[in-house]
């Protein structure tokens, strides 16, 4: 029996992973993908840390701007730690080798890093390598957990966790290769799954595989969620493909300009407030872009080396000379697994979660860019160390097969269903009912209207069978699996966007224009009691 | 548009019929999958070129499936040298064995002073996503599967520039066997990568390295005692 095991090779428990073995800790990560593959390359524009390298900064600033940012929602002991461990978290990366942009200032360590505007901040901030910060800070970690040989179970798609008697003991897991069902017992267990952003299919900057696994199985064994309602929309996608241009565009200097050429928005707000600017541009018929030809093509070439190419690629635009067309579309989910203040998953012992996929309570109803990796880094480190000391604190016998048992069961029975529905059509159907009804402005029509959609896509579950019956490699399986979490967690988004009548941060409500404070200054938490 | 794709169940290729509009390979694959043949079997992630997933052969060359525009006639197929799990999705596992057996990490830290200069120096190199498009295209994997291969010795050549690196000689003595000698110079590798890595330049500049460490080419060496290896051309 492992002490640790980390579900999720992401950057959160990649991170977990290093500081657990650092720790004496046996560690076993799994995985659906392979550890680079995921999520956290895609974060581009930097990591956040009041190391003052550009310009006057400090911790108390950091602090400052997340709680203003995440207006009222964060838990501000949450957000000391994490802003005041920055510097330690940069140290730390800056030791293992992350390649990190750097100044000429002939300093030693970290005072060399570069740090860049973003958004919602007081100061330049953010701490960057190009525009590829999140892809090489992920390749710097895997590579260091190859130095310090944690043992990788790869393709190893999360089915459940293994409670009994309240505390976690493991999980099972589909090997995806030979379709096996296995189960993994574990003294503690960490979720680093990542968040549900690609629920908002064809409407997201996220991967594919963002579906929100891990919150869905935290659901199912008794936990809980908070602030589903609070869906991050990132300002400027590609307006055809919905990919990412980083925030950092505007950081160095972009503008926001309407079909019209006027500016409408002060670019470096939150991105809540320039996302709803963006939208009521839209809805006067207008279209948007983002223009970064006053920067000059040198300067786009040496910042942001990685947004030339996607703009090229995939909008046959040059932004050297080009508007580039940009929609808001979902990018990052502040809600997610209801922890405590040790990253504890409540109602399930030894059981943490730590990133996207979980609500440490900072950001609260508006993420500020340069955050997430500071949380998956920092915060990665704190689940392992609670989640060690757990382990090495209880006697953990191991679980019963009962768990196992019942998950084969339902494979098989899947298997056996009938495929009349093709659940694809209803994934995209999913994807376009959210950002409609869910998105960047919402009323309680269309939340009902979508709540009533979902409930009649999930009473449809049981004809949506699989048309591939293959066991091993069924990538089909898996889109059905992560479908079925989607369609949960929709529902939950819904139910709490329904409650919620009022407008803060990131959820905006027509017939509620304004925060109330009386009513709603708190998270709203669900659990599978709650759940429609 | 037609496009050829390998199934693996079938060991041979099958024709699929997709719209008649501007779309990546992986927008294809998608579409195909959810519309048309469910069991069609391949690896996605990101769309945006940069988690490495989605790297396949079409007509012969390696690309990323997101950043690859589809033309009538293509052919499309699993990477080389990868075991092929089913139809396009291959067991990466030991092509990414290379960066453990290369000691791809920054072996012992030390504080230093980094500028924008030592920045460009691996800017590009660690630029590197592991789609393993590299690692397909290399002919040495034909005849030497030990091969470390182009990305994990790039990543080995990025470590061992990296001035905060004290164990750089780590580096270099583990690049020796299996690594920068069997490599035949023939740029595949080069042509291949989505992100405009040069992994023959990286090898090169390992090799420079290596003579200041002490070590010779070792084909070099055998050539000098007069031995008939002129012939083989690759040093093997």
């Amino acid at each position: 029996m492992t002490d640790v095991l980390i579900i999720g090779s992401g950057g959160a428990g990649l991170t977990a992973a290093l500081k657990a073995k650092e720790l004496g800790a046996s560690v076993i990560i799994a995985g659906k993908t392979y550890p680079t593959h995921s999520q956290t390359s895609m974060a581009q524009g930097g990591i956040n840390a009041s190391l003052a390298n550009v310009e006057s900064d400090s911790v108390e600033a950091h602090i400052a701007d997340t709680i203003k940012s995440a207006q009222g929602l964060c838990d501000e002991a949450m957000v000391r730690t994490m802003c005041t461990q920055a510097p330690q978290t940069i140290a730390w990366l800056e030791r293992l080798g992350v390649p990190f942009s750097r100044l000429d200032n002939g300093g030693v360590g970290t005072q060399t890093i570069a740090q860049r505007q973003m958004g919602g901040a007081s100061a330049k901030r953010a701490c960057y390598a190009q525009d590829y910060t999140g892809l090489k800070i992920l390749h710097t970690l895997y590579d260091t957990c190859l130095k310090e040989e944690i043992e990788f179970l790869d393709e190893h798609y999360l089915l459940n966790l293994i409670v009994e008697e309240a505390a976690v003991k493991g999980a099972t897991f589909l090997d995806i290769r030979t379709g096996e069902v296995k189960q993994i017992d574990a003294k503690s267990v960490i979720i680093a799954t990542g968040g549900y952003g690609s629920l908002y299919h064809g409407y997201t900057t996220n991967a594919y595989g963002a579906s929100g696994d891990g919150i869905a199985a935290v659901l199912r064994a008794g936990g809980a969620v908070s602030d589903m309602e609070f869906i991050q929309f990132h300002p400027t996608a590609l307006k055809h493909s919905g990919i990412l241009i980083s925030e950092s565009a505007r950081g160095e200097g972009g503008y926001l300009v309407n079909s019209q050429g006027e500016r409408f928005v002060d670019e470096l707000k939150p991105r809540d407030v320039v996302a709803r600017a963006i939208f009521k541009e839209f809805q006067k018929g207008l279209e948007v872009f983002l223009d970064l030809r006053h920067l000059g093509e040198a300067k786009l070439l040496e910042l942001l080396p990685q947004e030339i190419a996607l703009c090229k690629l995939h909008e046959r635009i040059d932004p050297a000379c080009e508007l580039i067309p940009i929609k808001p579309v979902a990018h990052y989910c502040m809600g997610g697994i209801e922890v405590d203040n040790q990253l504890r998953v409540s109602a399930l012992r030894g059981c943490y979660a730590v990133g996207e996929c979980a609500n440490a309570k900072i950001h609260g109803a508006n993420r500020l860019g340069g955050n997430s990796l500071l949380e998956i880094t920092t915060f990665g480190a704190i689940a392992a160390q609670n989640a060690v000391h757990y382990a090495a604190q209880h006697q953990v016998k191991e679980a019963d097969e009962a768990q196992l048992t019942q998950d084969r069961h339902t494979l098989e029975t899947l298997f056996n269903q009938e495929h009349d529905i093709n659940f694809y059509e209803h994934r995209e159907a999913l994807g376009k009912l959210l950002y409609e009804n869910v998105g960047i402005i919402r009323d309680n029509v269309q939340l009902t209207e979508a709540m009533q959609a979902v409930s009649i896509m999930q009473s449809q579950t049981i004809q949506m069978g699989l048309a591939d019956k293959n066991p091993t490699n069924n990538t089909h399986l898996i889109d059905f699996l992560e479908f079925k979490n989607a369609m949960m967690l929709a529902a939950l988004i819904i139910k709490a966007a329904l409650q919620r009548d009022e407008s803060r941060g990131a959820h905006f409500k027509i017939g509620f224009e304004s925060a109330n404070d009386a009513m709603f200054k708190h998270s709203i938490t669900l659990s599978k009691e709650t759940e429609v | 548009m037609r496009l050829s794709i390998f199934r693996s169940q079938e060991q041979s290729d099958a024709d699929y019929t997709l719209p008649d509009q501007e779309m990546t390979l992986l927008d294809a694959l998608v579409y195909i999958k959810s519309n048309i043949d469910a069991t069609l079997t391949f690896s996605a992630g990101c769309r945006a070129s940069v988690c490495g997933t989605c790297a396949v052969r079409v007509n012969g060359k390696e690309v990323l499936a997101c950043a690859y525009k589809v033309k009538d006639d293509d052919r499309v197929e699993p990477l080389q040298y990868h075991p092929v799990l089913r139809d396009l999705k291959v067991d990466k596992h030991p092509a990414q064995q290379t960066l453990k057996r290369s000691t791809a990490w920054l072996h012992d830290y030390h504080e230093t002073s980094l500028s924008h200069q030592d920045e460009k120096q691996s800017e590009t190199q660690t630029d590197c996503i592991l789609c393993d498009a590299c690692y397909s295209a290399c002919p040495v994997y034909a005849l030497k599967p030990d091969f470390l291969g182009p990305f994990a010795l790039t990543r080995a050549y990025r470590y061992s520039i990296d001035k905060r690196e004290t164990g750089v000689k780590n580096i270099i003595d583990t690049v020796q066997t299996n690594g920068i000698w069997d490599c035949i110079l023939c740029g595949e590798c080069t042509a291949v990568c989505p992100k405009g890595i040069d992994p023959k330049m990286d090898i090169m500049m390992l090799r420079s390295s290596s003579v200041q460490h002490g070590y010779t080419d070792p084909s070099f060496a055998t050539q000098s005692f007069g031995t008939p290896d002129f012939g083989s051309g690759f040093g093997f």
